[in-house]
């Protein structure tokens, strides 16, 4: 069978190799396939008539357990671009897309965001307790900074470019951080400082990376933020104690993030598209000022509640940017990850929080199991607000139709909800 | 005088202490929290019906029949909840309907043809269960059905738990009325045949009790361990005695131990409440493998008294 479906698949590679350019000189769009829904509403803004976008996992379904189908293979096999969000939050692609014989171009749309960590919403805590951590096992750590490593330099990769929403995030990013971010963006700052100095076992992670102008770009990283070498002693406890496997992939819950994956996608599109490169450029300014303007919308929602009355409970840790970006607290009883199951441990200490805050929020979501919540509620005699859209979009004439929308919807529910 | 009673004090306050380290970590869980009495009456809910019917499976060599029925009933609930969405009634009645129509089907060829009971149903069941998989895929939804089927015994609402209890109590009836025959049939089939006409409906029915507990053992615990929590227990106890009586009291008993002894230890450890309560059945049975008095591993290896005359 494999045999088979690869010695079929190799005359479209070939063709799709061959004729790579062919489709922008003939005006025909750009075959784009996006992992899940979000990405696929994201690439479609940006790309406009010249792309033509299908997304793997289709709204309302659950991203995390897809399981792809032949179809989807094929779909991969003729596409031009891949975007997927990267950060280990599509287990399956990579299968895919050995199987499937795709040879077009990856782009990983959270290429240069600052991550935070996932898991339990203590980070500061975190942080406090990894200071005793010893630092025997620096090299190995070294090894797991560096997707971190990475980031950092295709964000100063698309500063070079010069783009308005290039810097305009740049500035973002150094200006109106919150706290917590700040010191996800000092681990990065640690890293590279690493890096730099160069410990053997660095240097052999460096190569060992797929990225291989890695190193260059650290460097530059390095220039551009003076301050790094300030919060050394800190960074360093809280970098080596946690597991950077933890990267919390949900990034799109802060819509600033976001800029950095519409960037990304326009550097693609452009790139295979260069006559109308304008065109993609403009429409990728657009969606980044609706994204400012969104972020600016939702901040304002959550503005003036008060410090107890900011609590949220859904069923996995889906939301930890949104958590970030807009100084909430999101409890649940699932990891960064639909796959796993709940401890008695996990629900009893939520419940337990719930109890004595006497505030929150709960909520179902729309790709996943409700009951886990609904007994929580029953437990503490909140109710369930609502449903979100963690991480796929609502059907056409649902209410998250697109990235925009759920957004919009998902900070109304909670905004509504806590408020009572 | 006044010294010892000193001692005294010291030691009663010991052992207040002690008394209440063991409540903290035996009962406390279970006096705070609701869902870990409805994850304690669940599981004890399907250790009283499911266990006795995983004596019965491993005495009549069907252990891994256990296995093939939850298979078989997976795609009948994932075509219940695909139309009727996460509704409790309509993943039972798929389930059950899926489970029956492969035991029965299983049941009548093996009595009707050369096939025996074991290739039947592993037929019927692979087949139930493309069929729902191929279901699943043509609906187009990518919500994945078999992971929303595992239950998890930490989210038991009312209506699971009246489910659970319902079941059981169906499963401990019919148990008491198709007992003596499941005994005979169990011993020799043939003379059960040539005796009474209740052969046939002993068997199926018996099946049917399989399905029934997997089934509800779905809801709980999901059906993988729901497999575990029957066959576990069933498999210890066979350790402890012959006598099938003890061993449906046993295996009860361990069954519910199991299910303490694994909500505890997901309460303190952080370990998921599903696997917990399977792995605590799992350390009874390797203990009970290694020292059973009855085939044990140390009383088989040591020499054995010679028969007195």
């Amino acid at each position: 069978m494999i045999t088979r479906r690869s010695i079929l698949s190799l005359p479209i590679a070939s063709a799709v190799v061959a004729f790579a350019p062919l489709p922008a000189i003939a005006d025909e769009p750009v075959k784009v396939v996006a992992t899940f829904s979000i990405l696929a509403d994201l690439a479609e803004r940006v790309g406009g008539e010249h792309v033509e976008v299908t997304a793997l996992v289709g709204p309302g379904s659950d991203p995390h357990v897809y399981r792809p189908t032949p179809a989807d293979a094929q779909t991969l096999a003729s596409a031009d671009i891949l975007i997927e969000n990267g950060l280990t939050f599509e287990g399956w692609l990579e299968r895919l897309e050995e199987a499937s014989g795709f040879s077009g171009k990856v782009v990983v749309a959270s290429t240069g965001i600052e991550t935070i960590e996932g898991g339990h919403d203590d980070h500061d805590d975190d942080h406090d307790d990894h200071d005793d951590h010893d630092d025997h096992d620096h090299g190995e750590k070294d090894m797991k900074a560096k997707k971190a490593d990475d980031h950092d330099h295709d964000h100063d990769h698309g500063d070079g470019h010069g783009h308005d929403h290039d810097d305009e995030h740049d500035g973002h990013d150094h200006g109106e951080k919150e706290m917590k971010a700040e010191k996800a963006s000092d681990h990065d700052h640690d890293h590279d400082h690493d890096h730099d100095h160069g410990s053997e076992k660095a240097k052999e992670a460096s190569t060992e990376d797929d990225h291989d102008h890695d190193h260059d770009h650290d460097h530059g990283h390095d220039d551009d933020k003076e301050h790094g070498d300030d919060h050394d002693d800190h960074d360093h406890a809280g970098h080596d104690g946690h597991d950077h496997g933890d990267e919390d992939p949900h990034a799109w819950h802060n819509p600033l993030k976001m800029r950095t994956y519409v960037a990304n996608m326009a550097d693609a599109f452009v790139e295979a598209v260069p006559a109308h490169g304008d065109e993609i450029r403009a429409n990728a300014a657009a969606l980044d000022a609706e994204l400012v303007a969104l972020d600016a919308e939702i901040k304002a929602m959550f503005a003036d509640l008060p410090a107890d009355h900011r609590t949220v409970v859904t069923t996995h840790d889906a939301f930890g940017y949104f958590a970030d970006a807009y100084d909430l607290t999101f409890l649940a009883p699932q990891g960064l990850s639909t796959e796993t199951q709940p401890s008695a441990s996990e629900v009893a200490e939520i419940v337990r929080e719930l109890r004595e805050l006497g505030h929150a929020a709960l909520f179902v979501e729309n790709s996943t199991d409700p009951r886990l919540i609904q007994s929580i509620a029953d437990e503490t005699d909140l109710t369930i607000g609502g449903t979100l859209y963690p991480e796929a979009l609502s059907d056409a004439d649902g209410p998250a139709a697109t990235y925009i929308q759920l957004m919009r919807h998902n900070a109304t529910q909670i905004a509504e909800a806590l408020k009572d | 005088m006044a010294r010892v009673k000193c001692v005294n004090e010291a030691s009663l306050d010991e052992t207040v202490l002690m008394f209440t380290a063991l409540y903290d970590a035996l009962i406390a869980p279970f006096v705070e929290f609701s869902f870990m009495r409805r994850a304690l009456v669940g599981s004890f809910a399907i250790a009283l019906g499911a266990t006795p019917v995983g004596v019965f499976l491993m005495l009549r060599r069907m252990s891994l029949m256990g296995d093939a029925m939850a298979h078989a009933i997976l795609p009948g609930a994932a075509i219940g909840y695909l139309f009727a969405g996460l509704s409790l009634g309509a993943m039972t009645v798929g389930g059950i309907v899926a489970g029956l129509v492969v035991a029965l089907a299983a049941g009548f060829v093996a009595r009707a043809t050369a096939l025996r009971e074991d290739a039947s149903l592993a037929s019927f069941y692979l087949i139930s269960l493309a069929a729902g998989v191929a279901i699943v895929s043509m609906r187009g939804s990518n919500v994945d059905v078999m992971h929303v089927l595992f239950g998890t015994v930490l989210a038991l609402d009312n209506a699971a738990l009246a489910l659970l209890c319902t079941f059981t109590t169906i499963s401990l009836v019919t148990f008491a009325i198709i007992f003596r025959p499941l005994v005979l049939e169990c011993a020799d089939p043939q003379f059960l045949k040539s005796v009474s006409k209740l052969s046939a409906m002993t068997h199926f029915g018996f099946l049917g009790l399989v399905v029934l507990n997997l089934v509800a053992g779905f809801h709980a615990l999901g059906t993988l361990m729901a497999v575990g929590i029957m066959l576990l227990p069933a498999a210890a106890s066979r350790f402890w005695t012959d006598g099938l009586g003890e061993m449906l009291v046993m295996s009860v008993g361990i069954a519910t131990l199991s299910s303490v002894a694994g909500l505890l230890v997901s309460y303190h450890v952080a370990v998921p409440s599903g696997p917990a309560i399977i792995l605590a059945a799992g350390v009874i049975y390797l203990f009970s493998l290694v020292i059973g008095p009855h085939g044990g591993l140390v009383r088989s290896l040591l020499p054995q008294p010679h028969y007195r005359a």
